[in-house]
Formats: C-alpha cells, sequence, structure tokens
C-alpha cells in the first residue's frame, strides 16, 4: 500500500472502536469522513488562544482571530490554486455554495428561453437550486444523459450545450456512480457558446489534486466534512470577474461598508458575500485537514484509493448477482462502489452489514434523478478513504457474502 | 459471526412473509385505495380495501420495499382482515407501540405481526415496519370513502 495506514489510523480516535461486537470499519465516506487529531487539537487550540470575532475589533485576540482566519483562506486558495483570495469564499457547505451562486449568478445573467443544462448524475443541491431560478427566470433546465456504463454522454453533451446554455453545472467525481467527469473539456465546451461553467467538487476535492485555474471552472464547490474537516464550512470559488457583477445572499454584518438609512454598500471580495459572524473555527480546522491532506500528497491520496478499488472491484464481480453502476474501468473512478444483490434490498445490505460492523450506506444518496434513471428504488453504497485498508476490503466482501447467504438461503 | 444477531430482526417468519406474501395484488373492487411512499429509502406501498358496513371484507398491497416493510405488509392483511375500521386503527397504534418496544394487550389480534417487535433495536428501521400501517390509516381516515387517494408522504 502507498501510504502508511497502520500509523494513519491512530489520528483517527473514532476509527478504533467496537460497533455490534465488531471492529468498526468505516465506508460511509462520501456522506462524511471522520477527524484526524490534527484537526480536533487545531480547533481546540483555536479557542484555547485566540477565539474572537473576526474583522471586528482592534484587541489582540481580535486581530489574531482575523488573521488565522484569513490565513485559512490563504491555505484553500492554494490547495485549489485559486488566483487570488478574493476568489475563495467561505461558505457553510457546497449546499450553500450552490445556491448562492445558482441565485447570484442566475439573476444576473439568466433571460426568458435561456437553458441550464446539468445532467443526470447530480446531487440533489446541484440540482433544486436551478429548478428554482429556472421558474424563476423562465429558463429551461435540461440534462444531459448517461452511457450505459453511468459516464456523462459525451456526444449528449456536445448536443445538450448550445447558443441558448447560460449555465452548465455538472459534479467533478459522481456520488454514486464515482466517475470522474472531463470538466476543462465541458468548461471549454460552453465558454466556446459564452456559457458559464459551474462545478460541484464535494466528491473530487478530497480525492484527488483539483486545479481550479487548470480546469477554467468559473465556480467550483466544495464542502469541508467530506475532506476531513467539520461540519459546517466550505468553499465557494468564483472567477473575480462574475463575483464582482453578483449580488451576495446574505445581507447584515460583517459583510458591508457603509450603511445610511435606505441603502448600503458592500465590502470588496471576498468579504462581499460572507455576511454574519463566520465560522472561524470551521475555517481553521479545514485548513488543518488541508495540511494533512497535502502531508500525505493528493496524488497518493488518490492511488490509495484506486489501489483499495481494483483490488474489491474483481472480488465483487465474483459474488454472484451484485451489480455495480458505474463504470467498471477503475481508472475511471473513485472510491465510490454504488451496487445491489438482486433480490435483497439494499436496506437489509445495510443493516446486515451493519451488524458485522461495516458501515456503507443505503438509499437514494440525495440524487432521485439518477436511481430513476437506472431505475432503482435506492442502492447500497460503500466508500472508501485515506485510512481505509486491505483488511477493511475484505471485511467488506466477506460481509457482503454473509448476507447475501443471509437473505437469500435464509435461516440454518 | 454477528450476523446471528440479525436473528432478532428477521426471524424466519418475517422472511417468509417478505418471500410469500398474503394478499398481494390488486382487488377488483376496492373501496379505498391509497399510495404511500418513503422519500427517504424510496419504499412504495399501495393498500386497497373493501370496506362494507364498516368491516374491512378484503384487503391486498403491493409496492416496493425492503424485507421488512413488504413483510410488515403482509402481516398487517392478515391482522386486519375482517376487523371494524375501530379495530384496525386501535390494532395500528398497538403495532405501532410494538415497534417502539412496549408492552400490548393485543398481541393475539396482532398474530404475525408481533415478530416484528425486535425492529424496536433497530431505530433507522421502525419507519419501514410502520409504512404500510400508516398507509392503512391514511386509507381509513374520514370513514374509508375515497377513492384514488395518492399521498406521496410517510
Ligand atoms: C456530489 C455532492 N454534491 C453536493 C453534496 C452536498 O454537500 P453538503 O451536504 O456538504 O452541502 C454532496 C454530499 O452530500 C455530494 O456528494
Amino acid at each position: 500500500m502507498t501510504l502508511p495506514y497502520d500509523k494513519l489510523r491512530e489520528d483517527f480516535v473514532i476509527l478504533n472502536q467496537i460497533v455490534n461486537d465488531e471492529p468498526l470499519v468505516y465506508l460511509d465516506n462520501a456522506a462524511t469522513t471522520q477527524k484526524p487529531q490534527a484537526v480536533l487539537k487545531a480547533m481546540e487550540t483555536y479557542y484555547h488562544t485566540s477565539n474572537a470575532n473576526v474583522h471586528r475589533g482592534v484587541h489582540t485576540l481580535a486581530e489574531r482571530a482575523t488573521t488565522q482566519y484569513e490565513a485559512a483562506r490563504e491555505t484553500v486558495r492554494r490547495f485549489i490554486n485559486a488566483k487570488e483570495t478574493a476568489e475563495t469564499l467561505f461558505t457553510r457547505g457546497t449546499t450553500t455554495s450552490l445556491n448562492w451562486v445558482a441565485k447570484g449568478l442566475g439573476e444576473v445573467i439568466l433571460e426568458p428561453g435561456d437553458e441550464i443544462v446539468i445532467s443526470y448524475m447530480e446531487h440533489h443541491s446541484n440540482i433544486i437550486p436551478w429548478q428554482q431560478m429556472a421558474k424563476k427566470k423562465q429558463a429551461t433546465l435540461k440534462y444531459i444523459e448517461l452511457t450505459e456504463d453511468g459516464q456523462l454522454d459525451m456526444a449528449d453533451a456536445r448536443e445538450k450545450i448550445t447558443d441558448k446554455t447560460k449555465i452548465l453545472s455538472l459534479t467533478h467525481v459522481s456520488n454514486v456512480l464515482g466517475v470522474v467527469n472531463p470538466i476543462k473539456e465541458l468548461a471549454d465546451m460552453v465558454h466556446a457558446k459564452g456559457g458559464v461553467m459551474v462545478v460541484d467538487g464535494a466528491q473530487a476535492v478530497p480525492h484527488m489534486p483539483v486545479d481550479v485555474q487548470a480546469l477554467d471552472a468559473d465556480f467550483y464547490a466544495f464542502s469541508g466534512h467530506k475532506m476531513l474537516a467539520p461540519t459546517g464550512i466550505g468553499v465557494l470559488y468564483g472567477k473575480r470577474e462574475w463575483l464582482e457583477k453578483m449580488d451576495p445572499q446574505e445581507f447584515g454584518g460583517e459583510m458591508i461598508d457603509f450603511v445610511e438609512l435606505q441603502d448600503s454598500t458592500w465590502k470588496e471580495l471576498p468579504w462581499k458575500f460572507e455576511g454574519g459572524t463566520p465560522n472561524m473555527a470551521g475555517a481553521i480546522g479545514l485548513a488543518a485537514a488541508i495540511d494533512y491532506l497535502e502531508n500525505i500528497g493528493m496524488s497518493k491520496v488518490m492511488e490509495h484509493e484506486q489501489e483499495l478499488v481494483k483490488y474489491v472491484m474483481p472480488k465483487l464481480a465474483e459474488i454472484e448477482g451484485l451489480t455495480i453502476f458505474g463504470p467498471e474501468d477503475v481508472a475511471d473512478r473513485t472510491g465510490v462502489i454504488a451496487f445491489n444483490i438482486d433480490g435483497v434490498h439494499p436496506h437489509d445490505v445495510a443493516t446486515a452489514m451493519d451488524m458485522e460492523g461495516v458501515a456503507v450506506r443505503a438509499g437514494h444518496h440525495c440524487a432521485q434523478p439518477l436511481m430513476t434513471y437506472l431505475n432503482q428504488p435506492a442502492t447500497a453504497r460503500a466508500s472508501f478513504y485515506i485510512y481505509n485498508t486491505i483488511a477493511d476490503a475484505d471485511t467488506f466482501v466477506d460481509a457482503l457474502k454473509a448476507t447475501k447467504e443471509f437473505f437469500l438461503n435464509g435461516l440454518n | 459471526m454477528a450476523l446471528t444477531k440479525l436473528d432478532q430482526l428477521y426471524r424466519a417468519v418475517i422472511l417468509d412473509h417478505s418471500q410469500s406474501p398474503r394478499r398481494r395484488g390488486e382487488l377488483d373492487k376496492a373501496t379505498t385505495q391509497i399510495e404511500l411512499k418513503n422519500p427517504t429509502c424510496g419504499d412504495v406501498i399501495q393498500v386497497q380495501l373493501a370496506l362494507e358496513n364498516n368491516t374491512i371484507t378484503d384487503v391486498r398491497f403491493d409496492g416496493s420495499g425492503c424485507t421488512i416493510s413488504m413483510a410488515s405488509a403482509s402481516m398487517m392483511t392478515d391482522a386486519i382482515l375482517n376487523k371494524t375500521v375501530e379495530e384496525a386503527l386501535a390494532l395500528s397504534e398497538q403495532f405501532s407501540q410494538v415497534v417502539l418496544g412496549n408492552e400490548t394487550e393485543k398481541k393475539r389480534e396482532l398474530g404475525d405481526a408481533m415478530m416484528l417487535s425486535g425492529v424496536s433495536k433497530f431505530p433507522a428501521r421502525i419507519k419501514c415496519a410502520t409504512l404500510s400501517w400508516k398507509a392503512l390509516e391514511k386509507a381509513l381516515a374520514d370513514g374509508g370513502t375515497g377513492v384514488d387517494n395518492q399521498l406521496t408522504h410517510e
């Protein structure tokens, strides 16, 4: 294995526990990841030494808190290679980021009859904000089809992206199929038509190197909690030219310059968007998570997950009646594996796996249109991360076999 | 092997009901029908009732869902057949107590449905067990006279 995972696991206290009399194997990382000591420590230190409201005081703690919060922003900027910190906004998470873009950008550029293009593999948070905006602006929402093996159908993309397309909003990595979409190619496609490229990076940034400039994304959203950081902190990257044109979605303290009785002026970027006291400890935790991941190396993180998937896929293929959704070729996917066992409902699978100590998710994964598209009411899903091991993969496969046996051959 | 603990939840009777459900299908003459979906897990259930003089003279269910929800629906049809509307509603109330781990005096009337008491140890699965009963309650609301009631919530 590429990672010193035995040592690495010690950093995650939560993993070292017994669940239902079995050692915990946590395979629900696409939902949220566990937090290493370094992240918890950074937040604790912040609260123990520097906590104060940012940008508001002249006293020493306020200064410290502000410096650390803005240093966290710089860490994020460097991590995704944004041109400047002004383009790096802190949000509550991907959902908030995408809602800000949909509302702010939609308001500025959509006219009746315009088109917004998304795909069948989107998470609800990259569907509903666009549905709402489309309704409001009498725009049309179009969906790019998927190929047989669950990849974005590029031929269909070329057809759906037209002169009427004002916004193309796609996930970088699917939270169900695990496929990685060719964002740069798609950005070029929509730019050629004069449209804007919005990317949901919730499942990409935690798992692979991401360079927003190289991708030429106009907007890029992700969540801290899926990459070792706490909940309640996320990022919206946006190109300055667009952010300048957009209105903030939250008005109040922190984001204004001058407030008069009937009107006010906004601060400059990025603060214009960050109304109210921000999640300071969260931002600091996110920076610590980035440090932790960079210390390993994002390419290593990706290699590790691919190695696990490469190991586990053939073993899964041997289980009769087991269907894996998404591409077979490991090179085309991350550590997310959605599957079903013929004749066994995914909820029963997840309960049975839980009895074996294996945490997997079952349900629609906030992707109901994709479930309909796949003609599945729900699926089970295992998702790997840096602290998962070959031993975890083996436990997962054994538990799956036992589960299938239990439900299909009944009690002995 | 911790799977043996699953026996608490998936008793043989339950697996049998889910694999060979009773009264699955459609009634020729339903006086009430309802569809209920659990949006969090995608389970869908249709319940059809034939009511005569305030008594459930026949019942069918159909739908798709997990072992627990399908077995529970099948068991429910056993329990409510030939019961009055009031009796059926009372059983539904008792069943919701059973899956919370509480006692009931209607063990005999609930019949096989009592086997689902183990679900109380699996809080995430309680809704699976109650889906069909919730559908029944909705179908019986307002005297159970409506046809083509379509509901899409738990
Ligand atoms: C692809 C994708 N987009 C968006 C989200 C939403 O992220 P959050 O709930 O952190 O806002 C998730 C995760 O839930 C996701 O997997």
